[in-house]
């Protein structure tokens, strides 16, 4: 699996070629993507509503055609293919179940329709079934069902004709947390055990960031970032993803040096400190420095040398159970958050009082404005 | 109890101006009383006459018919009664209407002599009050109280000094059998004068009314009319529809029409026939418009929906005359088949004034009510369904067919059931275009009700349409069941 590596595998199972859509012939929807899925590889395609996500979805499956460019899967172009000779399985968000149709008649239509004899075609029902634990629930109509059986239906409906490629277009969104929590695990463990190469498209960050091999993180038609979770994380290229995953807080100023690889950056409240440089060129360019809550100290004596202090204000301090979270005014920030473990040694915050925090340069990422 | 206040009035509408229309129309289809109510001498005086044997009533029944005919006349009632019996029988109207003209001409003098010779005060209107107000007088002499009671109530001037002569009558008939003890209950000097005349009316035997009649009008001497009469008089009647289903109630009980009467069931099987071919064609046609209109964007469908709107906004009578102009020997249609060179000028196609005409108006007319139920359920299947079915690997046909068309018969049984009812009522069209052929069970019924004036037997059609709908309402629920119709 391509797990952890940046660099997607040369002849990728799914790849798309400079494509773009547009639905109007003026705005572009998606603008000149180029993507290499592994075989096997999860890949979550995560962004805001509008960002392109769905789009490129729909055109991997057929639903919609690329404007321009290509559409590759197992090094064919599907351009001229119709969708169900494409033989991509896909789960939808509204799950999609005939509801005329009972479980196992939804479950045998996409053998029926490949004329498989009826005894290999119960055969594959009952795996299927077993598969997303819903043995005994042949008999049942959809509407029968609760929204997470619904799901496991769904899941072992694009599954049944074992297709190469599963698409899900933001299944867990109509289930409650508790519930898709534990489905994302179940999507997870079926997939590793399965083998097959899964497109899964959401806006939920935690959820890429669970299930996900390699997370496409779309804004405006582009892919911003493409990386495994924990660098998406830990290493986010530019501000949109910074912002849009996890927390973050942002103080804005101006670089006003650039030595080597660390960059000062002058606060337009004058304080000045280091970080590194992401996507900041040139010494005067704006910059938003990003700094994750969780590495940001509030206790003084545990700053190591050579992390940079300055005072703030507490302005409210909330007990979360395994986490206090304490907001702050840094540099004129009033929504500074800082995340501490809830562990023995640990201060719970007066608001009103002013303390010191600090962080280390290598926490902080000099961003675009 | 407040809900109720606020549906008041609309519930208030509907009793009046929906239940109660339907009430009196069920009530009609088998109310009988005019004849009792007309005729209740005769009626009452028929009941101990032997229909089987073929001879006239006595002389009885003919008194009572004397009484009934002057006060049917007096009130211009006879010919209501003979054109009600007129539906039975023909010729019964005719019958009553000539009598009434020359009732005059009937000689009652000898029974009012007959009262007036044995006392003067026979002659004395206040005396005739006296016995009519006595407590007796309703229990022994019920028909003779009815009867002057009418005449003092309706008929007399206040300065009328003796009751008229079927007042007479129609005592003497009553009095026909009684003897003193049956009068025995008035008061004197009531009841010695009552029995006096009851102890002599054998010598008004002589006086044949029957005869009379006979010379007004010789069909008073078929037995038919009597046993017309009398089958009829009873309060309700089931003959409107034994009519309505080509039978009729015979002198030896129910029998089928003859041949060339049998009109009903061919009019009621060509209405259904016509219906179910009306609703095919709407869904024929319907489906691929609602489809295609709810997959458009919602504006855009809204503008076609107003497209397919439009011919609300204009007259049916407007649409139907269209047709007319369409379809016609001379019309627009055949003048451009003539002109192209498909049909010859002397073979111009028949397309209206017949079934034809009637199915393709219709259809026309009622084709709305398929596309709107049928696009709003369409409306409601996601793409995603068809979308899945595709992914699945179903080729476009197969989705459609065994994905969104199942998805879609909600739909086509809300609309069927709309066109379906709303065709088998229809009126106005086919009875512009239907000709002799195309008319349905509707049509009939109209005639009936402003033509024949048989409000009776449109009643009893009417409430056999009412109840082959509901049959077939029921039937529908049973099949299809009627939670799996969505208007919307």
């Amino acid at each position: 699996m391509a797990a952890g590596t940046n660099t997607a595998p040369a002849e990728g199972f799914v790849r798309f070629e400079s494509v773009q859509k547009s639905y109007d012939g003026i705005a572009l929807v998606v603008k000149d993507l180029n993507l290499s899925i592994g075989k096997g590889e999860f890949l979550t395609m995560l962004g805001p509503s509008g960002s392109g996500k769905t789009t490129c979805l729909l055109m991997l499956a057929g639903f919609e055609t690329a404007t321009h460019g290509d559409i590759l899967l197992g090094g064919r172009p599907i351009n001229n293919i119709p969708p169900h000779k494409r033989g991509i399985g896909m789960v939808f968000q509204n799950y999609a179940l005939f509801p005329h149709m009972s479980v196992a008649e939804n479950l045998a239509f996409p053998l029926e329709v490949r004329s498989i004899d009826k005894d290999e075609r119960e055969n594959k029902v009952r795996r299927a079934l077993e598969m997303v634990q819903m043995g005994g629930f042949e008999g049942r109509r959809p509407s029968q069902l609760s929204g997470g059986q619904q799901q496991r239906i769904a899941l072992a409906r694009a599954l049944v004709f074992e297709p190469d490629l599963v698409l899900m277009d933001e299944p867990l969104g109509a289930l409650d947390k508790q519930l898709r929590e534990h489905m994302q695990f179940e999507i997870k463990h079926l997939h590793e055990r399965l083998g097959v190469t899964v497109v899964y498209v959401t806006h939920d960050q935690t959820e890429a960031l669970t299930m996900s091999d390699r997370v496409a993180v779309f804004d405006d038609g582009i892919i911003q970032q493409l990386a495994p979770p924990d660098q998406l994380y830990e290493a986010p290229e530019n501000s949109f993803v910074a912002q849009f995953i996890g927390e973050n807080n942002t103080l804005t100023g101006i670089v006003e040096a650039i030595n080597g690889d660390l960059a000062t950056v002058r606060l337009d409240s004058g304080d000045r400190f280091q970080a590194l440089p992401v996507n900041v060129n040139a010494v005067g360019d704006r910059t938003r420095v990003s700094i994750r809550p969780e590495r940001v100290e509030t206790d003084s004596r545990r700053l190591p040398a050579g992390a940079h202090r300055i005072s703030a204000e507490v302005l409210e301090f909330i007990y979360m159970g395994d986490v206090f979270r304490t907001r702050l005014k840094v540099a004129g920030n009033e929504e500074f958050i800082v995340k501490t473990r809830n562990a023995p040694d640990q201060t719970r915050q007066v608001p009103g009082s002013t303390i010191e925090i600090g962080w280390l340069p290598e926490d902080c990422r000099a961003l675009d404005a | 109890m407040r809900a109720l206040l606020l549906i008041a009035p609309l519930l208030i509408f509907v009793l009046v101006t929906f239940v109660s229309p339907i009430v009196d129309m069920l009530f009609r289809s088998v109310e009988n009383g005019i004849v009792t109510e007309i005729l209740p001498h005769s009626t009452s005086a028929l009941k101990d006459w032997n229909s089987e044997r073929d001879e006239l009533p006595g002389e009885a029944v003919f008194r009572g018919l004397y009484v009934d005919m002057v006060i049917a006349v007096k009130r211009r009632q006879h010919t209501r009664v003979g054109s009600r019996l007129n539906y039975e029988a023909a010729g019964i109207a005719s019958v009553f209407r000539k009598t009434g003209r020359s009732l005059r001409k009937v000689d009652v003098d000898a029974f009012v002599r007959h009262f007036t010779d044995l006392h003067p005060d026979w002659e004395n209107r206040a005396f005739w009050e006296g016995v009519f107000s006595d407590p007796a007088a309703a229990g022994v002499l019920p028909n003779s109280s009815r009867t002057f009671d009418a005449w003092s109530q309706d008929f007399a001037k206040p300065e009328d000094p003796v009751p008229e002569d079927f007042v007479y009558v129609a005592l003497a008939g009553e009095l026909r059998g009684l003897d003193a003890s049956d009068l025995s209950g008035f008061g004197q000097p009531y009841a010695g004068m009552l029995a006096e005349a009851a102890r002599t009316i054998g010598r008004l035997d002589e006086i044949s009314l029957k005869q009379e009649f006979l010379q007004l009008d010789s069909e008073w001497s078929a037995a038919t009319l009597w046993k017309t009469i009398k089958i009829f008089s009873p309060p309700l009647t089931e003959a409107y529809f034994l009519n309505a289903v080509d039978m009729k109630k015979g002198i030896e009980g129910v029998e089928r029409k003859s041949e060339a009467e049998r009109i009903y069931l061919v009019i009621f099987g060509r209405t259904f026939v016509m219906s179910v071919t009306i609703t095919l064609a709407c869904i024929f046609l319907g489906y691929p418009v609602a489809y295609f209109l709810a997959r458009l964007p919602l504006r855009k469908a809204n503008l076609f929906l107003i497209l397919v709107l439009l011919p609300f906004w204009t007259s049916l009578l407007v649409r139907t005359s269209a047709w007319k102009v369409l379809l016609q020997q001379e019309g627009v249609i055949n003048d451009i088949l003539v002109a192209v060179g498909i049909v010859d000028d002397s073979a111009r196609l028949v397309m209206i004034n017949n079934q034809f005409g009637t199915i393709v108006a219709m259809t026309h007319i009622l084709l709305p009510f398929m596309i709107l139920p049928l696009f709003s359920v369409m409306k409601t299947i996601p793409p995603d369904f068809v979308r899945a079915a595709k992914s699945l690997g179903a080729d476009a046909f197969t989705a459609f067919r065994r994905v969104y068309f199942p998805q879609s018969l909600p739909g086509i049984g809300a609309g069927s059931v709309l066109v379906f009812i709303l065709a088998i009522g229809y009126y106005i069209t086919p009875e512009l275009v239907g000709g002799i052929k195309g008319t349905f069970i509707s049509n009939r019924i109209a005639y009936h009700i402003s033509t024949s004036l048989n409000w009776g037997l449109a009643a009893a059609l009417g409430t056999l349409l009412l109840m082959a709908v509901l049959l077939l309402y029921w039937v529908y629920d049973r099949i299809v069941g009627i939670d799996n119709v969505k208007l919307g």
